[in-house]
């Protein structure tokens, strides 16, 4: 017993103190709302009828809610693709320079959003000219627009930059997954004269069902949780018009305040518990939904 | 003759989409060490004799908060690995070696955070450093860090234990070796090659992170190297080059780590994918 609280006792402590009761304690926050002098009361669900029916809350967080939506969809459709494609074609045998691909792809990956962020916002930028530039000399410089500054195309830009730096987890995980593919499978397919394309569509990819369903589940969790990015290249008020606003920057400027509203911790934590929820609601449907359903077919 | 058009035109896809993902970052390092004129001139060609220039790293490493940001980030990042690799094999050992009861239902408690993201948290978080008067400390950065990296370290750590052949702790625990002594001098050497998939997991994550910095350590003397250039630049935005030099300075120093340990980094992390 002694033993046991040795060897458990440090992680559970530290996991349980910062990780668990902060978690807990955002959730009871959110029942409670602050008076002039910073006393609080409770309120019972109130804070989330304002979040869903007030007009001045209800904005805002349908907005923030649908921009994720789209966010997470522009991920499932254009990074788990091109993952999954990568990965199919560095996983054929006798490829020369895997290696090199391999770390030149997932380089993007290893540095900070926010760095990534601001580098994209100055290739991306009307002033240097360098898009321009570089569409200009295909011919195509009549398309080029500040994408980054319009409404209707920032939150997408913003996306497609995410989508640039985190394909390649995706892709590794992907890529171990179609490495342990057993091999008699593949050699039995050849034999019966199978190409390249058709065992990876026929025979690959449904073995690998499991892992692609992994990879969308740590997407949903990764989109639903973002903020770095919008918040290095936009800042905190999400622009333009909000239009790139995503539910942890909705979070952040409900907590913290800014030009337009004070701060409040109640409110912060009532959307706080309903990333919670959301978040929940799609780890639900994965773990009941489609990892049982994907298991049957792993080996 | 097909198969070699077929195998051309694989590798083209290849190199295309490994440009795609490193031109943009070499555009910055590379326009880093121009002069002014020749950022905006000739953004797309390499600095020559003539327009190579430091003046933005002059400005950048002139600021003596820069070296004050990377030891924090430095210890920070370097502190939590520890704690995180520590505690969490000691966890993932006794996990995976004792049974006993409740264990299962600790092991879904633990894993939870894999799928709960800490930040949700944050407010509480907040408030907690305030009362315990960590505000502005690493230490709050360490302990939020720790509680965060533990739940994937466990996972990946139990994974990896369960593959020790059970020969090597039963033949300790007959000559009346300690069960510490076990895990410290038999277990614990053997962790080594999981490190760098818990590398990937956690360590690297806390290094780029921007959230927890901005919300518990702001000040001056505790900022990250994360944070510190976000605050540069937002002061300097239209100096190109020193915000070009700043972003080249938080980048340089990763890639020539990453580029030194990616075949670890690369193989420990399809390694922990396996499951």
């Amino acid at each position: 017993m002694l033993l046991l609280f040795f060897f458990l006792g440090p992680a559970v402590i530290v996991y349980s103190i910062f990780s668990v009761y902060p978690l807990i304690a955002t959730m009871s926050l959110s029942t409670f709302t602050s008076d002039s002098s910073g006393a609080l009361h409770f309120v019972g669900l109130e804070n989330y009828r304002l979040l869903l029916m007030d007009k001045d809350w209800r904005e805002p967080f349908w907005n923030a809610f649908l921009n994720n939506i789209w966010f997470f969809i522009i991920h499932m459709a254009v990074q788990n693709p091109i993952g999954i494609a990568i990965a199919g074609l560095l996983s054929l045998p006798h490829l020369k320079f895997r290696g090199t691909y391999r770390t030149l792809i997932f380089t993007p990956t290893m540095l900070s959003v926010v760095i990534i962020g601001f580098s994209w916002n100055l290739i991306l930028s009307p002033l240097w000219g360098i898009s321009e530039g570089f569409l200009k000399f295909f011919g195509l410089g009549a398309f080029f627009q500040p994408w980054l500054g319009l409404e209707s195309s920032a939150l997408i830009t913003i996306g497609l930059i995410s989508v640039w730096q985190f394909v390649g987890i995706p892709l590794m995980l992907i890529y171990a997954a179609l490495l342990n593919v057993p091999s008699e499978l593949v050699d039995a397919a050849r034999i019966d004269g199978l190409s390249h394309m058709r065992i990876f569509f026929s025979v690959k990819l449904p073995l690998i069902a499991p892992t692609i369903g992994l990879v969308s589940i740590l997407t949903f969790v990764g989109n639903f949780n973002a903020f770095d990015l919008v918040y290095s290249i936009k800042g905190a008020l999400a622009g333009p018009n909000f239009s790139t606003d995503l539910l942890g920057t909705f979070f952040y400027r409900t907590f913290f305040g800014n030009q337009l509203q004070l701060g409040s911790p109640t409110m912060g934590a009532t959307i706080a518990t309903a990333m919670f929820l959301i978040i929940l609601i799609g780890v639900c449907i994965y773990l009941y939904g489609i990892q049982r359903r994907l298991e049957r077919h792993s080996f | 003759m097909q198969l070699k058009w077929r195998v051309g035109l694989i590798h083209s896809f290849l190199i295309a989409y490994s440009l795609i993902a490193v031109l943009p970052i070499l555009l910055v390092v590379m326009n880093s060490f121009k002069i002014r004129k020749a950022i905006f001139g000739t953004p797309l060609a390499l600095p020559s004799a003539e327009t190579f220039s430091l003046v933005g790293y002059v400005k950048v490493l002139g600021n003596a908060n820069i070296g004050i940001y990377f030891f924090n980030s430095l210890s920070v990042t370097l502190i939590s690995m520890a704690t995180v690799l520590l505690f969490g094999a000691m966890a993932a050992w006794a996990l995976a070696e004792y049974r006993f009861k409740g264990s299962n239902l600790l092991a879904l408690f633990l894993s939870i955070g894999i799928m709960v993201p800490i930040r949700l948290g944050s407010i509480s978080i907040l408030h907690m450093m305030v009362d315990l008067n960590l505000v502005n400390t690493r230490l709050a950065l360490i302990l939020v860090y720790t509680a965060q990296g533990l739940p994937m370290a466990i996972f990946i750590l139990s994974e990896f234990i369960s593959q020790i052949p059970r020969d090597l702790r039963d033949a300790a625990r007959c000559d009346g070796v300690p069960e510490i002594a076990i895990f410290f001098q038999v277990i614990a050497p053997l962790l080594r090659p999981a490190i760098a998939t818990v590398a990937v997991f956690t360590i690297v994550p806390i290094w780029n992170d921007l959230w927890f910095p901005l919300l518990l350590a702001p000040g001056n003397d505790t900022q990250t190297i994360t944070l510190g250039i976000q605050q540069f630049i937002g002061q300097y935005i239209t100096d190109w080059n020193s915000v070009l030099a700043a972003l080249s300075v938080a980048i340089i120093p990763v890639l020539v780590i990453y580029l030194i340990f990616s075949r670890q980094l690369i193989s420990g992390l399809t390694a922990g994918a396996v499951k």
